[in-house]
């Protein structure tokens, strides 16, 4: 539904700037062997089209990228859906898709995907392990209930459509950002401790309560809140049989006519105006939304819950019809992307970022410590944009990333029965 | 939009000039052409289209071009197709009823009581201003409006008429159908207007020689020669909120279901031919609705 498009039309300055800015990193990393000038003039004819969904899409990175790299990228925000749709129906419109680790398995059989070569990607050793391994910094292993990103990581070729479940030298996305997602509440109007999923059902929230109307990803949190009541017991979140399915929207449904939910949110924007208007006080949310509520001064609290977080992943993937310059460009900004500039910028957002190295050299110890380790902030915490998050004092809901990534009990999914899925969560929003 | 009394007259001078019998027979043909080419391309083609790709099968990311009805027998075997269309006639109805009564009463009071022609031009345009914003914007600005801490909660709530907030104000069935009654209640003044304007005034003035009362004038003389105007302005107001997907999503708050959302969220999940099969059938459906009105009305003879 929103759509914005951010063109970034370079400056001639900008373009003089780039270009030397571009030459100074070719050198530095070596990158340009074999053929520099040619490279080194052209590159700021580039120019990549990434759409995806609106949480990672910033201007600012399209004008850090033209600043450090020479070329334009142009970026458009659309929903989930429309990702999957446009990256299945309009290979051509893009080069570069911004999508969810879930849309894997609809995407990369369409054969859209151009496999990326993890030998071109310079820090891929150093990308966090949840995507590369299956397990955490720490050697744990992560849940792999649902589209667990390590289970589409890896593809079978240069020109497969197919998974690998082993590692291989072909990679589908470039983690940019991912999180581990759970309730967000009014604390000013919720007067008791809200500790698991199924108190989203209470009867004392009767009307003011919502939740997500995305059904790849609702349904996971309906899940979460069905097996936290008791009522469904699941052999995997993410893939649900029929019988679970229809379990599960039966409680749902039957919340619905009771009059538990005052409305869906399908955009972030809607998840922010029904928590900031008071409208619902316990809905499913998503981190950066809580922190905007959090911004304009009204509380919000992002709880951590006993049975576990609902997490996802987003990356950067490759279109097949890039070829040439503009694939070297490509992977030019994808090794950007690691490189710091980014992974700092998304984690003072509250996401969490691919590579956790480059993205603290870039960050405060102050600002780590908060958003990463779970400490107090030892003076305000601003986001990239300069507004303050959070004063000094707070810890971050949930603590660090080791113990909220260390509790996700699945990831958001498409199932083996998305036909049926999508047909009973039709008729659960139709009851 | 507005055609005048002298207008019709001309109109009707000109249907009786015969056409000039020493033209060639192609050119009544050429004449149509531009025509028939415009609605080929946009209309016959398209909605073809869409009939051959509801017999379509299709997987999460693949049209597969083939002939089978599952489409079809998905659409009728399921529930909530039939909630669903129950649904959206029902909003249908309650729209028609709010816009028909409203409309009819705003169209006489310019026809009939604005008595200069500059008046009634200037009252019009009012009625229009509105409109030149777009429709989701007028849905959305309901919401601070109707919500629990909206502008109507607060003012009772200050005067002490109500102690808790009215939750049926937004996000429910009446905020939808007085969403559709403020988006759609001009396309029933216009064409209610239009029919009023080309009233005789002396059948108005032989009524009230005659001793009709003005509820009988209204009753018996205005209504009656109105019925052009309702018809077209019904089959406006029902077209538009039988295929609405955003206004419903808005002001329902993602709760209720019409058809148009169905449709949307069918192409949302690439769905395109369970889509294409529910729009057929949605096609039929208002075609029905339309055909009914005019077996009531039949505007071409009336108008």
């Amino acid at each position: 539904m929103s759509r914005r498009i951010v063109d970034m039309k370079p400056s001639r300055r900008s373009v003089l700037k780039g270009a030397a800015a571009l030459a100074g990193t070719a050198v530095g990393t070596g990158a340009v062997t074999g053929f520099p000038t040619i490279w080194a003039q052209n590159i700021k004819d580039v120019t990549l089209r990434q759409f995806g969904t609106g949480v990672s899409a910033y201007n600012d990175i399209a004008v850090q990228v033209k600043k450090d790299l020479g070329f334009t990228l142009e970026l458009a925000a659309l929903d989930s859906d429309a990702v999957v749709q446009r990256a299945v129906t309009q290979p051509k419109s893009y080069e570069i898709v911004d999508a969810e680790y879930w849309m894997l398995p609809k995407i990369v059989p369409s054969g859209n995907l151009q496999p990326m070569d993890t030998k071109k990607i310079k820090l891929f050793d150093k990308i966090v392990p949840i995507f590369t391994k299956g397990e955490m910094p720490n050697g744990k292993k992560v849940a792999l209930q649902g589209t667990a990103p390590i289970k589409v990581s890896y593809l079978n070729g240069k020109d497969a459509k197919t998974f690998s479940k082993t590692p291989t030298q072909w990679f589908t996305l470039v983690p940019t950002i991912y999180n581990a997602d759970t309730l967000g509440i009014r604390p000013d109007l919720i007067h008791e401790p809200i500790t698991q999923w199924k108190q989203l059902l209470d009867p004392k929230y009767k009307g003011k309560a919502s939740i997500l109307n995305i059904s790849s990803i609702g349904i996971m949190d309906a899940a979460m809140v069905c097996e936290s009541l008791g009522e469904v017991k699941y052999g995997d979140k993410g893939n649900m049989t029929k019988a679970e399915l229809d379990k599960t929207l039966k409680i749902m449904t039957e919340a619905k006519k009771a009059g538990q939910f005052r409305a869906f949110w399908k955009t972030f924007d809607e998840s922010v105006n029904l928590m900031a208007s008071g409208e619902v006080v316990i809905q499913s949310m998503w981190s950066p939304a809580v922190a905007v509520v959090r911004s304009k001064g009204i509380p919000c609290s992002y709880v951590p819950l006993k049975e576990g977080y609902r997490a996802w992943a987003g990356g950067l993937g490759l279109s097949r019809a890039l070829s040439g310059l503009q694939l070297e460009a490509a992977y030019e900004y994808l090794n950007w992307y690691l490189s710091g500039w980014t992974g700092a910028f998304l984690n003072r957002q509250g996401y969490y970022s691919a590579v956790l190295e480059t993205a603290k050299q870039n960050m405060t110890a102050d600002e780590w410590g908060f958003w990463m380790e779970g400490k107090p902030a030892q003076g305000d915490i601003k986001d990239p944009f300069g507004k303050v998050m959070e004063k000094a004092g707070a810890t971050r809901d949930g603590g660090s990333f080791e113990t909220r990534m260390g509790a996700v009990a699945c990831w958001n999914a498409v199932m083996d029965q998305n036909k049926y899925m999508v047909q009973k969560w039709n008729e659960f929003v139709a009851a | 939009m507005i055609r005048s009394q002298e207008s019709g007259v001309g109109d009707q001078e000109s249907t009786r000039r015969r056409p000039d019998s020493r033209l060639p027979i192609s050119v009544p043909w050429l004449q149509a052409l531009p025509l028939a080419a415009v609605v080929a391309i946009f209309l016959v083609i398209p909605i073809l289209t869409l009939a051959v790709v509801s017999f379509w099968d299709y997987t999460d990311y693949d049209l597969i071009p083939t002939f089978e009805l599952t489409n079809y027998t998905d659409l009728f075997g399921s529930w909530v197709t039939y909630a669903t269309y129950a649904s959206t006639l029902r909003f249908a109805a309650l729209t028609w009823l709010f816009t028909v009564v409203i409309g009819f009463w705003i169209a006489y009071f310019l026809a009939f009581h604005v008595r200069s022609k500059t008046g009634q031009m200037a009252c019009f345009l009012v009625c229009t201003i509105p409109f030149l914003t777009s429709n989701v914007i007028r849905s959305i600005s309901w919401i601070p409006v109707l919500g629990r801490n909206g502008l109507v909660n607060s003012a009772l709530l200050g005067l002490g008429a109500i102690d808790k907030p009215l939750e049926f104000l937004l996000f429910s069935d009446f905020s939808t159908v007085l969403s559709y009654v403020h988006l759609y209640v001009l396309f029933m003044v216009v064409p209610i207007f239009n029919t009023m304007m080309r009233i005789d005034r002396s059948i108005i003035e032989a009524a009230v020689d005659a001793g009709a009362t003005g509820w009988q004038i209204v009753r018996d003389v205005v209504i009656p020669l109105s019925k052009p105007g309702i018809a077209i302005g019904s089959i406006f107001v029902v077209t538009l909120v039988m295929g609405d997907f955003s206004t419903i999503r808005l002001m329902s708050g993602g709760q209720s279901a019409s058809v148009g959302l169905l449709i949307s969220n069918q192409l949302a999940y690439l769905q395109y031919p369970a889509a294409a099969a529910n729009a057929m059938v949605l096609l039929a459906v208002v075609l029905c609705v339309v055909a009914a009105m005019m077996r009531v009305v039949d505007i071409r003879k009336e108008l």
